[in-house]
């Protein structure tokens, strides 16, 4: 920032003596439409950019002007982005226009934090432009997230908007291994604002995996959604995270599924048991690490947390016992082979008793009938 | 039958059962409505009904609480019946309560009864001589005494989870709530299907039998359905100590719309359950 001043008082030193004077310029460029002088620009004054027109009048072609003269940084990371082809002057298209552009800080921006979702889906919020570029409707979905709400009912300035995630001027493809939104990447960027979850996350078997190289291994978005996040204390995130984690873990949660817990939360008791209740949600450990949730000489105090009294015996309940599996749960096996051998035999029997009754009913009324008449 | 002895027939009334055993049913039959109105969305937790029906009496602990709620009162009904039994059989002697033709126990002719009536249904022999229980009236008795036992054991279990953990193994947990489940699903189709044909839809009782709610019946009633009872309580001449009065009408009118009710209730939820069970 320092620099940027720096060179712009030069620049306005240098047109103070080299340029023509700005009172020049507005006699016939009026300010009636860009308020120029509210701009940081006015400091450079309209030849500090236009440094091509030398005398008044000028010729009239001017030569087009190039912001990177001044802000090199910006525009050689421009280089490299998405954005570069997206306008015919990609600067413009986020900054607004130039002759009215203020500092990033001043709430009047278009890269404000209040502004920027506004700016970015000035594109990104129509739904032609989205599939025209194969891209989520993002805008919306960024909206009605914990982050948009953060930033617009809150109006938090530390909210997350576009660029805390995607960067400002070196915006990349996803399938750009040095992007941000890179899917190796993408723990490292949420870590920016939630550094104590993402330390968890590298402590616990997805964060592991993702570092040994492994493709399936989940990271933030793949629980949190990119753009539609939570609250994570809302029911209908909970409700239907347990499905999520049941992507991958299908046989887990089909076990799981079948248990009280299971039941209980299909009905809207938010507060049973789900995955992370027991295998917590970022720091995941294998059952067979001593230091896991769900290892053996931890279920006490796992189970315990919502069951008190919890004991030894407790905890040999299976909450993901599976009726099926004769070897992991004999007793559990047995029963259901019994219970469903009674229900077929007695139901069968009296079902066929109760039709043959119905038919000989019938067949007896018809004769007492006949019999009368 | 329009002889002058049939109208007779259809005038003397009988008693069937004591005010203490309509109580009873009537008891058992909110209780048990109760329960599988709410035991059945947590069954069948992933169905839409039982989602919406959830939802709409105040989610899962508003369910749970009148599942309690009901197991509590249909518990108290359960233990002051076997409470009556033992009273009447150890203090009063009453031995016939465990033996003998006016006893719920099963006895060599009820296997009999059942085989003559299925040889009836064939058109094979005739209609079986019924004493005062029927072999499906008892079937009916013992089903729900053991079902309330093994479904009261279960659910008592889960609701006491780490009580139940310091007596017998956590693992048991699973086995309750399997079989609680799986035995509540034999009562609710046994009721709802088996019951209410035997007693209620079946064409000679059509559309219900209230006697279980007034307490009496008719003597052509009595001669039909018991003939055995009507030729041993006539033989020993105590056809006139059950004798009674017609129930006044706003009893028997009641007991229509309570039983029309409890019918509607049950076959509604039997149809919910089958297409849950159906649907998996």
């Amino acid at each position: 920032m320092k620099f940027i001043t720096a060179a712009a008082l030069a620049v306005l030193a240098a047109s103070a003596h080299a340029g023509a004077p700005d009172s020049l310029c507005v006699s016939c460029h009026d300010e009636k439409n860009t308020p120029f002088h509210a701009s940081v620009h006015s400091a450079v004054g309209c030849t500090g950019c236009h440094a091509d027109i030398k005398a008044f009048p000028h010729p009239d072609h001017v030569a087009k002007v190039s912001c990177g003269s001044c802000h090199s940084s910006e525009v050689s990371a421009l280089q490299t982005s998405v954005h570069l082809k997206a306008a015919e002057q990609p600067c413009l298209a986020c900054h607004g226009d130039v002759h009215a552009v203020v500092p990033a800080k001043n709430s009047k921006s278009t890269v404000y934090p209040l502004n920027l979702p506004r700016t970015c889906g000035a594109c990104h919020g129509d739904k032609k432009f989205a599939q025209e570029h194969g891209l989520p409707e993002v805008y919306s979905q960024y909206m009605d997230s914990i982050h948009g709400f953060a930033l617009t009912k809150d109006g938090l300035l530390v909210a997350a908007t576009c660029s805390s995630c995607h960067g400002a001027h070196d915006i990349l493809a996803p399938s750009d291994p040095k992007s941000r939104t890179f899917r190796a990447n993408i723990p490292d960027t949420c870590g920016t604002c939630h550094g104590g979850i993402e330390q968890r996350y590298f402590a616990g078997i997805h964060g592991n995996e993702l570092r040994a190289g492994n493709a399936k291994a989940p990271v933030c978005t793949n629980c949190h959604t990119a753009h539609q996040i939570s609250n994570v204390r809302d029911a209908s995130f909970q409700m239907k995270t347990t499905a999520t984690c049941g992507d991958c873990h299908q046989e887990r949660y089909g076990t799981y599924r079948d248990t009280f817990h299971a039941q209980v939360s299909a009905l809207g008791y938010v507060e049973t048991a789900h995955c992370w209740d027991c295998h917590n949600a970022h720091d995941i450990l294998r059952a067979s690490d001593p230091k896991s949730t769900v290892a053996q000489a931890n279920l006490i105090q796992t189970c315990g947390k919502c069951h008190t009294g919890a004991n030894a015996s407790f905890v040999t309940y299976g909450p993901h016992a599976d009726a099926h599996n004769a070897k992991a749960y004999p007793a559990l096996h047995a029963s259901a082979v019994f219970m469903n051998l009674l229900l077929a035999s007695l139901l069968g029997v009296f079902a066929v008793h109760t039709v043959a009754w119905f038919i000989r009913s019938r067949a007896e009324m018809a004769h007492e009938h006949r019999s009368k008449s | 039958m329009s002889s002058p002895n049939s109208t007779d027939a259809q005038n003397r009334y009988y008693t069937r059962f004591t005010p203490a055993q309509r109580l009873l049913h009537a008891a058992l039959l909110t209780t048990f409505l109760g329960l599988a109105a709410t035991g059945l969305p947590l069954r069948f937790s992933s169905s839409i009904w039982s989602q919406r029906l959830a939802h709409a009496v105040g989610g899962f602990s508003a369910i749970l609480f009148f599942h309690k709620f009901c197991a509590v009162l249909l518990t108290i009904a359960f233990l002051a019946h076997v409470g009556d039994i033992v009273y009447r059989c150890v203090i009063k002697k009453q031995w016939s309560l465990l033996w003998g033709p006016e006893s719920m126990v099963p006895r060599f002719k009820d296997i009999q009864d059942f085989f003559g009536q299925l040889r009836w249904f064939l058109f094979l022999g005739p209609k079986p001589q019924f004493d005062r229980f029927t072999y499906w009236e008892k079937l009916d008795y013992w089903g729900v005494f053991w079902g309330m036992a093994i479904i009261g054991i279960s659910g008592y279990a889960m609701w006491f989870a780490p009580a139940f953990a310091r007596l017998v193994p956590g693992s048991w947990l699973n086995v309750a709530l399997l079989i609680h489940g799986e035995e509540a699903l034999l009562a609710v189709s046994w009721i709802f299907v088996i019951h209410f044909f035997n007693e209620h839809l079946r064409p000679h009782n059509f559309p219900m039998d209230i006697s279980i709610f007034t307490g009496s019946q008719t003597e052509e009633e009595l001669k039909e359905r018991h003939p055995e009872e009507y030729a041993r309580l006539a033989a020993n001449g105590e056809l006139e100590r059950i004798r009674t009065q017609a129930a006044p009408q706003w009893l028997s009118r009641s007991a229509r719309v309570f039983g029309t009710a409890a019918i509607v209730i049950g076959v509604v939820l039997i149809v919910l359950t089958i297409r849950a069970f159906v649907a998996g």
